[in-house]
């Protein structure tokens, strides 16, 4: 039976106490912290680094599709989830799809790819959900949403935990909604958002899921039941349907915030990662209807490696110092352009020519000399030097095996705390960082204190936005500090 | 057999620009001020000039080639060449100039350089530039990349920020004293150890005063061969060293590069000695014009071209050898640090006090009876750069 292979999460290491947005426009003061996606941080580079969580220890040759679950894709016209895959080094011969429109875009994502593997087209399909939503500033929605993303790996070997059935409805009602040319989320009054369509359309699913599967209301261990910004809500549905609430998985509310199309999947990693064999969860979604699943852990789920999942990523964290912090990362307020011309555009044929290089961080090993070798294609020194034809050790010519940087760990060799360099979070942070096993570079350091960077500071790689210029979003890779001391870094 | 360039060509004739946010001049007109001081000083005209090398590297005559030479000077149908090699662009093209002389295929040639930085609206050096790009470069400044070879060097010698901090202070403090005394340089004030310790940080641990300024400015050279030399003036300078070094740019790709030394200077600054003859560099030199770009920069290329111990630079800027009455003095003129960076011009800004001093004519600055002069010019980063090193002496 297909199921969920493997799973994993992120949450961006930026945290603001909710009392900031209290600081700033008063108004109902509402308890806990939001997880705040940094400037450099999107839906794609989210979801690159739960996949990353997720399938790391997983054969990257056996992943037939992805899928990208998100209603903040950064593009109108042009795929998300094919520079989550270029980034994770999956092959060309893949399915790449985006799920959006719709706050329930996680589940409708892991329904289809049940449907994939099902129908014999796929082995294993990653499902990645992240999104980033925005409440417009001094509203309820700015405090209530937050950032981050899930991965679930689905296939039928090795399964941790079987889809035993599945249930959907469709409904027209939307108590939330942003147009195409919103930047915040809209909403209509509570009580009909909340009864008509959340609790209304949750249980008519779920009901159906348990009709459809004979499941009785003490048949679930676990209610992983979808969130709105109202969490209380979420026992209104339990209460409906006779489910005990006391087995509702938490909605991450005081931690991270509601993160949209990826709140159900972040929740159900996170019960995942307490759970322990033969168990029954409830997992269901909403937005414009609602998806239901009933799944079994199984035996498998005791070996799979622990991951950095939700608990310790949200574990993790900085805390935000203010509010101007929060509305200048999220390009809310219009900010001093700095003093200097603008950068050139962004060459679109160079971008395509070094995707490699510069997406999923390849650079080439000299199989005369053995040395590992990366250059940064527009970097000033190494621009010109992609691909790498002569080997920077030996002088060997053209004798290179592809090498792969982004999943190996540095060490800084030396850095600085830049004031000239304009960025949004100064002081701009650049290192030259030695990679385990050889091979040197310079980066960005992101996700760090400035109080706390030092030579010999360990670092590991994580995909970045660099800037966005000419409606074309930069990603690369940038060091940060290890995020989390598990084992399970590489 | 390969043949020194010692003693083989002369300069007999400087001009250079006043240096500094030059806003009401053109980079026309900075040639023009350039050159017609280099052809008085030689007792030349402009038709006696037989070909021209042009260093130029940011937009003030880029795309202009060698026009940039010939339409402000009206020159007449000559061979104009523009030479760009990043810093180094002006001392490498004394260095054609010299080898187009010693050739024997011209008599008369001249070497200028101009730069109008502060056209471009930014308030430091532009690190980007060149082809199209995929944009994915390191949010990293000039400052920033230099800065880290403070952070290796402190780290290295077990050095306390505070300390390290003072030991580069000292350095711009010198300077700033010499610039003081030089009516042609863009900051013209003594500046104490305290204002440089407090000054903000631009990229830790390099403060404002870390950091040579950006101006405009230029200035030419005429190039002569040395048995010629005596018939234009009677104290030609002769050239003794031309030494240029472009490094394969692998200090950033692997990991032997110790970022607290710049293997091109040192390579340079052994080829120069070996062509002029040189065997105790800190004995023989008189006085250098180095490329302080930033503080840590002059402090590490004291040790690369061997005026101190590897490592024990800190002593020499504490026993003062490197003052204008010191034993090896360094930046008689102010240094990038008094004269900012029109990075066409600059090197040869250093020659025209070298050209100075070895005949007696740098006033208030006069260091005493010196032999051989060296200018040093540094273009890239530490991890990659083309360094320029030439020796000069009467």
């Amino acid at each position: 039976m297909a199921g969920i292979v493997s799973f994993g999460a992120y949450v961006p290491i930026h945290r603001m106490n909710r009392t900031e947005f209290h600081r700033a426009w008063a108004g109902f003061p509402i308890p806990g912290e939001s997880a705040v996606a940094a400037y450099d941080e999107d839906t794609i580079t989210m979801g690159v680094e739960a996949a990353i969580d997720c399938i790391r220890d997983f054969d990257r040759q056996s992943i037939d599709a992805v899928f990208l679950a998100t209603t903040t894709c950064p593009y109108k016209e042009k795929l998300g989830a094919s520079i989550i895959a270029t980034a994770l080094d999956l092959r060309a011969g893949i399915r790449t799809m985006d799920i959006t429109g719709t706050l329930r875009a996680g589940t409708t994502a892991l329904a289809t790819a049940l449907d994939a593997i099902n129908a014999g087209s796929a082995r294993n399909v990653l499902v990645v959900a992240s999104d980033c939503r925005l409440g417009a500033p001094s509203g309820m929605l700015e405090q209530m949403l937050g950032s981050g993303a899930a991965a679930l790996l689905i296939g039928t070997d090795g399964v941790i935990a079987e889809i035993e059935g599945h249930s959907s409805l469709s409904d027209e009602f939307s108590g939330v909604w942003r147009s195409d040319d919103d930047l915040f989320v809209r909403s209509w009054e509570d009580r009909m958002t909340l009864e008509k369509g959340y609790s209304a359309m949750l249980s008519e699913a779920i009901s159906a899921l348990m009709q459809k599967y004979n499941l009785q209301a003490d048949s679930f261990d676990k209610l992983v039941i979808d969130a709105p910004t109202n969490v209380t809500k979420q026992a209104a549905v339990a209460k409906k349907l006779d489910l005990d609430p006391a087995k509702i998985q938490d909605a991450l509310f005081l931690t991270v915030g509601n993160t949209g199309a990826a709140l159900a999947s972040m929740m159900l990693v996170a019960a995942l990662e307490e759970a322990s064999p033969d168990q029954t969860m409830l997992y269901a979604s909403y937005g414009n209807g609602a998806d239901s699943f009933v799944l079994r852990t199984t035996a498998a789920l005791a070996n799979l490696e622990p991951r950095r999942g939700i608990k310790r990523h949200i574990e993790s964290k900085l805390m935000l110092s203010n509010y101007e912090t929060y509305l200048r990362w999220n390009g809310i307020i219009p900010l001093d352009a700095g003093r200097r011309p603008d950068p050139p555009p962004a060459s679109l044929t160079a971008l395509y020519r070094y995707r490699n290089e510069i997406l999923a961080l390849y650079g080439a090993r000299c199989l005369n000399c053995g040395t590992p070798q990366y250059v940064n294609p527009s970097a000033l020194l190494t621009t010109g030097v992609t691909p790498i034809r002569i080997c920077a050790a030996c002088h060997a010519k053209d004798q290179f095996e592809p090498y792969r940087f982004a999943d190996k760990q540095a060490t800084v060799f030396t850095f600085t705390q830049d004031n000239l360099a304009a960025g949004m979070d100064p002081p701009a942070i650049t290192a030259v960082i030695d990679f385990d096993g050889g091979g040197r570079a310079l980066f960005d350091v992101t996700d760090r204190d400035p109080s706390k960077l030092d030579v010999d500071m360990r670092v590991e790689m994580t995909f970045r936005k660099m800037f966005t210029n000419n409606g074309i979003h930069n990603y690369y890779w940038k060091a940060r500090p290890i995020r989390c001391e598990d084992g399970n870094n590489g | 057999m390969v043949r020194s360039i010692k003693d083989r060509v002369a300069i007999i004739g400087m001009g250079c620009t006043r240096f500094g946010e030059l806003w009401d001049e053109s980079p026309s007109s900075l040639v023009v001020d350039a050159a017609y001081e280099a052809y008085d000083d030689a007792g030349i005209g402009p038709d006696d000039v037989q070909a021209c090398w042009l260093s130029s590297v940011e937009a003030s005559t880029s795309g202009m080639a060698g026009l940039g030479l010939s339409a402000p000077l009206r020159l007449q149908y000559k061979p104009v060449t523009r030479v760009e090699n990043m810093c180094a662009s002006g001392s490498d093209a004394l260095r054609n100039a010299c080898y187009a002389v010693a050739a024997g295929v011209c008599d008369i040639a001249l070497a200028l350089g101009v730069e109008k930085q502060k056209d471009s609206g930014e308030a430091g050096l532009r690190v980007t530039g060149g082809p199209p790009k995929a944009a994915v470069e390191p949010n990293s400044t000039n400052p920033g990349a230099f800065a880290m070879m403070a952070t290796r060097y402190f780290s290295r010698y077990g050095i306390a920020p505070h300390e390290g901090k003072a030991m580069l202070a000292k350095i711009a403090v010198k300077s700033h004293y010499n610039g003081s005394l030089n009516p042609k340089a863009h900051f013209r004030r003594i500046i104490t150890l305290e204002q440089v310790m407090n000054a903000p940080i631009v990229a830790w641990p390099l403060g404002l005063f870390d950091c040579c300024g950006i101006s405009d400015g230029a200035a030419a050279a005429i190039v002569v061969p040395a048995e010629d030399a005596k018939n234009f003036r009677a104290d030609p300078v002769y050239v003794k060293a031309l030494q240029i070094c472009v490094g394969p740019a692998d200090g950033i790709v692997t990991t032997d590069y110790d970022y607290t030394h710049v293997e091109e200077t040192y390579r340079a600054g052994l080829a120069a000695y070996a062509e002029a003859g040189i065997t105790n560099p800190r004995k023989e030199i008189s006085m250098a014009e180095v490329h302080d770009c930033f503080s840590i920069t002059e402090a590490v290329l004291m040790e690369d071209l061997q005026f101190s111990q590897r490592g024990r630079v800190r002593e020499d800027i504490e026993a003062e050898v490197f003052t204008l009455k010191g034993e090896l003095p360094i930046q008689p003129d102010g240094g990038l640090k008094c004269f900012g960076h029109p990075v066409g011009a600059s090197g040869l800004r250093m020659m025209y006090e070298m050209y100075k001093q070895l005949q007696g004519k740098a006033g208030e600055r006069q260091i005493a009876d010196p032999k051989l002069g060296l200018t040093h010019n540094m273009g890239g980063q530490p991890s990659g750069c083309t360094v320029s090193c030439i020796i000069v002496g009467n």
